[in-house]
C-alpha cells in the first residue's frame, strides 16, 4: 500500500472507531433533522419544516466535519505528538494534508448517503435541486471550515482545542441559518450570522438545492472569502509540534 | 549496510553546534559522533541540550550555528532521503490514542520503501499477544516497546532513542537492551539519550555527556572510568578513618552509614591492607567492590561541582571539554 494509502486507512480508521466523532458528524446531523422534521417547533417559515432544515442540516454535516471532527482530531494528534513522530518518516506535509482531505471527503460522501435519504424518507421534494452547484458550495464551505479547524488545532492545546470547537460549533450552528431562519434573529446579529460561513454555506445549499436562499449571490462570495482566507491564516499559524 | 555515510566513516557527525532560543543558548558549540554499530549514549542532566542536539540531527529544528551531518546528508534540508533511513523514538507519545498496536506498525513500516515486516516487528518487540489493544490500553513498558517497534520500521541505519527504558519494568528493559544491541550490532548507529547510566553502563560502546549546553566528556566507557579506580566496601559506621589511614595509608571517606570509598587502584595487595587493618579492630567487611569507577560516579563527577571527592575533576571541568579516547 501507498504512503499516501495507508495514512488514509489510519485516518478513516481512527474516525470509524471514535464514538464521539461519529456522534458528532452522523448522529447529531441525523438526530436534528428527524426530530425537527417531525416536531414542528422551528419556525422555519415553510410548509414542510423539511423544506428548510435538510439543506441546513447537510452544511451542518459540512461544519461538523471539516471543522470540528478535523480540528479536534489534528489538535490530539498534535499534542499527543503523532504529528512530529509523522514527521520524521517520508511521509511528507503534503501526503499527510492530502490524506486528511480524502478522509474529509470520505465522512462528507457518507454523511449526504445518509442524510438525502433520511430527508427524503421525511419528506423533502426539492422541485429542482442543481447538485453540482451543491457540490461546490460543499467543497468552498469544507475548504473554509478546515482553515478554521486546522487554525484553532495548530496554535492551542488539545483539551483548549477541544472546547473551542465545540464552542465555535454551537455558535455556528445557532447563528448560521442551519436550524434557525436569519430572519428570526435581531437585526445586528443577522448581519453577523450572514458573514458567517455557516451562514454562507446554509444559504448557498438552500439556494442551490430548494431555491430559497436569501442572498445567494452575497453567500457566495462570503464562502469564497472564507475558503481563500481561513486556509492561509491555517498555513502561517500551525505548529507542527505541541506541548501538552 | 548502505553507503553515503560522512567523510570520515561516521554516522552522526556534530561539528560546532550551536543552538539558541532567543536569548537563552540551549547547545553551545558542541561537536562529537557516532559510529555505525555502536550505541552512543548522550548523557546529561535535565537541560543539558541533549534534546535540542538530537532534535537537529533527527531534522526537526535547524541549528543556530555549526554542522550536522546524519548519514552523509544535512538533516534539514534533506530530511525526506535521511527519513527513508532513519528510526526515531520520541520520549514520550507519538502514536495515536486509539490506534491499536498491529495497525500502528502496519502503518509505519507501510510509509517505507523498505519497511519491515509489520507481523515480524510485533512479535520482535514482544508485543504479539496485545496486538488488538490500542495505546492507551497499554501499560508504560508496552508504550515504550511499540514506539521502539516503529523507530525499527524502516530498518534504519541510524536510530535516536529517546530513553527507551522510562517507566519500563526489569524483564521489559531486558528485551530492549536486547534489540538495541540487536540493532548495533547489525550495523546500525544507534544514539540513545537517557537519564539511565545504568542503562548506558550496560548497552553503550561510548558516552557522550553534555552538561550546560556543552559536551563535557566523549569516550568509550573505559576511557573515562580510567585512572578513577575505587574501592567501596560496608563496615561499622563508626570507623577510626584517622587511624586506617595511618596505618594503612588507604585514605577513606565515607559516604553513607557504613558505606565507604577509597580512591586507589584495587590491586590485591591493597584489599589485603584493607581486610586485614578491619580484621584486626573487630570491623565486618561487606559489599566489597573494586575497580573502575561506576558510570554513575563518572557522571557525578564530571557534572556535579560540589561532588565530595571530586575537586580535582572540578578544576579539570573548568578547563572545557574533556575527550576520553583518540578520535
Amino acid at each position: 500500500m501507498s504512503r499516501l494509502g495507508s495514512q488514509v486507512r489510519t485516518e478513516l480508521q481512527l474516525v470509524s472507531r471514535n464514538g464521539e466523532q461519529l456522534l458528532l458528524t452522523l448522529g447529531i446531523p441525523v438526530m436534528l433533522l428527524v426530530f425537527f422534521s417531525l416536531v414542528d417547533v422551528l419556525p422555519t417559515g415553510t410548509d414542510e419544516p423539511i423544506d428548510f432544515l435538510a439543506p441546513g442540516v447537510l452544511a451542518l454535516a459540512v461544519m461538523s466535519t471539516s471543522m470540528v471532527s478535523l480540528g479536534i482530531g489534528t489538535g490530539f494528534e498534535r499534542t499527543y505528538q503523532v504529528l512530529k513522530r509523522l514527521g520524521a518518516t517520508p511521509l511528507g506535509r503534503g501526503n499527510l494534508i492530502a490524506a486528511k482531505i480524502v478522509g474529509v471527503v470520505v465522512v462528507e460522501l457518507a454523511q449526504f448517503a445518509v442524510l438525502v435519504p433520511v430527508a427524503y424518507a421525511l419528506g423533502w421534494s426539492p422541485p429542482s435541486p442543481q447538485w453540482p452547484a451543491a457540490a461546490g458550495a460543499v467543497v468552498l464551505g469544507t475548504v473554509a471550515f478546515a482553515g478554521i479547524g486546522l487554525t484553532l488545532a495548530g496554535r492551542l492545546r488539545g483539551e483548549i482545542n477541544l472546547a473551542a470547537q465545540n464552542g465555535l460549533y454551537l455558535v455556528l450552528l445557532l447563528l448560521g441559518g442551519m436550524v434557525i431562519p436569519f430572519e428570526e434573529l435581531p437585526a445586528p446579529m443577522r448581519a453577523v450570522a450572514r458573514a458567517l460561513p455557516s451562514g454562507a454555506l446554509a444559504d448557498v445549499l438552500r439556494a442551490t438545492l430548494a431555491d430559497a436562499g436569501s442572498r445567494p449571490g452575497t453567500s457566495w462570495a462570503v464562502l469564497a472569502v472564507w475558503a481563500v482566507v481561513t486556509p492561509l491564516v491555517a498555513r502561517r499559524l500551525f505548529r507542527f509540534d505541541g506541548q501538552r | 549496510m548502505n553507503g553515503s555515510i560522512g567523510s570520515n566513516g561516521a554516522a552522526v557527525e556534530v561539528d560546532g553546534l550551536t543552538v539558541r532560543y532567543g536569548d537563552l543558548v540551549a547547545v553551545n558549540g558542541v561537536s562529537f559522533r557516532a559510529d555505525h554499530g555502536q550505541v552512543t549514549a548522550v548523557l546529561g542532566p535535565n537541560g543539558a541540550g541533549k534534546t535540542s542536539t538530537i532534535e537537529v540531527c533527527e531534522g526537526y529544528r535547524r541549528p543556530t550555528s555549526g554542522a550536522v551531518r546524519v548519514l552523509g546528508l544535512d538533516p534539514a534540508d534533506d530530511q525526506r532521503r535521511l527519513s527513508e533511513r532513519m528510526g526515531v523514538m520520541l520520549q514520550d507519545g507519538g502514536v495515536y490514542p486509539s490506534a491499536r498496536v498491529r495497525d500502528t506498525v502496519r502503518h509505519y513500516c507501510a510509509l517505507y520503501d523498505r519497511g519491515a515486516d509489520a507481523a515480524e516487528l510485533v512479535d520482535a518487540v514482544g508485543l504479539a499477544d496485545r496486538a488488538s489493544a490500542t495505546w492507551r490500553r497499554l501499560s508504560g513498558g508496552e508504550k515504550q516497546r511499540l514506539s521502539l517497534a516503529l523507530a525499527l520500521a524502516a530498518r534504519p541505519d541510524v536510530a535516536f532513542l529517546d530513553e527507551p527504558t522510562s517507566g519500563v519494568d526489569v524483564l521489559g528493559r531486558d528485551t530492549i537492551r536486547s534489540i538495541v544491541r540487536d540493532l548495533a550490532d547489525g550495523g546500525c548507529a544507534v544514539v540513545l539519550a537517557t537519564h539511565e547510566l545504568d542503562e548506558a553502563e550496560r548497552v553503550a560502546d561510548r558516552v557522550v555527556i553534555f552538561d550546560h549546553g556543552e559536551v563535557i566528556a566523549d569516550g568509550t566507557l573505559d576511557e573515562l572510568r580510567r585512572g578513577h579506580d575505587e574501592i567501596r566496601f560496608r563496615s561499622s559506621p563508626d570507623i577510626d578513618l584517622a587511624s586506617l589511614a595511618a596505618e594503612t595509608g588507604l585514605a577513606a571517606v565515607s559516604v553513607g552509614s557504613g558505606e565507604y570509598l577509597v580512591r586507589v587502584a584495587s590491586d590485591p595487595q591493597v584489599i589485603a591492607r584493607l581486610s586485614g587493618w578491619l580484621g584486626t579492630h573487630g570491623h565486618p567487611l561487606g559489599d566489597l567492590r573494586a575497580g573502575a569507577q561506576r558510570l554513575e560516579d563518572v557522571f557525578r563527577r564530571l557534572t556535579s561541582p560540589a561532588a565530595p571527592d571530586g575537586s580535582a575533576d572540578a578544576a579539570g571541568r573548568s578547563t572545557g571539554r574533556r575527550r576520553g579516547g583518540a578520535r
